[in-house]
């Protein structure tokens, strides 16, 4: 069996999956990969957990500033403006 | 923010506009702060670096020529200065153990969901995922169980997850702004989902999920 056609364990497959989002699988690991999802429910299954986490994780409130640290910057902002001019 | 409204900003940022400031404040400042947390000792320097750092956009801004977004250009003076800061501190920067990232075993799913080595199909599944719900997933609880598992992760993976899937940041500018590599920001990005993953499985599907990751 030559190494393109070698077949992926589910147990490697669950590690290239952010690869295989971000588009950096070699053309072969790619092909690799979809063939394997394609004929494997539960290697599809766990791809698409992992699309919903990405997705749940998109949906959290990012931080915001401290409201005083804010105030202190703008201060900063009025003091450089000043000196500048 | 588009290419057309920054060079607005940059622009509005040139003639002294507070207001621009404050929109630049507000969308990278809380970042800011915790990118810089993960390279000096205390919140107090890492305060310092971010003040400095706005400091040095103000001034810097005539000669900035947009050869990259201005997120990055300003990301890339707030590492640079939170890294002098952190060494001459000497605190120890989570991303300086990434050369060896590749080599710890941490696998994404607990090997004993797995057929072994003398089954007839090894690394096969032996405990699969099943499908999760959808309409749960997008749940207020739901979305506390992740928000949980993100804050318990090791700071690089913590920082690398916040930015690219809570804030939507592409590969490049995480990798760019923590100076570390495409590939490094990769790896720790993939541990953090796949610990994220297990713990929402814990939560969803409790009887399939044993102590995974």
């Amino acid at each position: 069996m030559s190494l393109l056609t070698r077949p992926l364990p589910c147990q490697e497959l669950v590690e290239l999956v952010t690869a295989y989002f971000d588009g950096s699988l070699s053309w072969t690991d790619r092909r690799r990969f979809r063939r394997h999802i394609g004929g494997c429910d539960n290697c599809a299954a766990y791809v698409e957990q992992m699309r919903l986490v990405i997705k749940a994780s998109g949906r959290l409130t990012e931080d915001d500033i401290d409201p005083a640290a804010r105030e202190e910057l703008l201060e900063a902002f009025r003091g450089w403006k000043d000196e500048r001019a | 923010m588009t290419e057309s409204h920054e060079q607005e900003l940059v622009q509005r940022l040139r003639d002294g506009d507070e207001s621009a400031f404050a929109e630049l404040i507000d969308a990278y400042g809380a970042t800011m702060l915790r990118v810089a947390q993960m390279f000096v000792r205390d919140r107090a320097s890492a305060e310092e670096v971010v003040q400095e750092t706005w400091l040095a956009v103000i001034n810097g801004i005539e000669r900035f020529e947009g050869r990259s977004s201005l997120k990055t250009w300003l990301f890339r003076i707030l590492t640079n200065r939170a890294k002098t800061r952190g060494q001459r501190d000497g605190r120890t920067v989570p991303f300086s153990s990434l050369a060896g990232a590749g080599e710890e075993d941490e696998p994404s799913v607990d090997p004993d969901r797995f057929l072994g080595a003398d089954s007839a199909e090894p690394g096969a599944w032996a405990a699969p995922p099943r499908a999760w719900p959808q309409d749960k997933i997008l749940e207020k609880e739901t979305l506390g169980v992740i928000q949980m598992a993100i804050e318990e992760l090791p700071d690089a993976q913590r920082e690398v997850i916040r930015l690219r899937d809570v804030e939507g940041w592409t590969p490049m500018e995480v990798a760019d702004a923590l100076e570390i590599t495409d590939g490094n920001q990769r790896v720790l990005l993939h541990r953090a989902r796949s610990k994220v993953r297990a713990a929402l499985e814990r939560y969803l599907d409790p009887d399939i999920a044993g102590g995974t990751a």
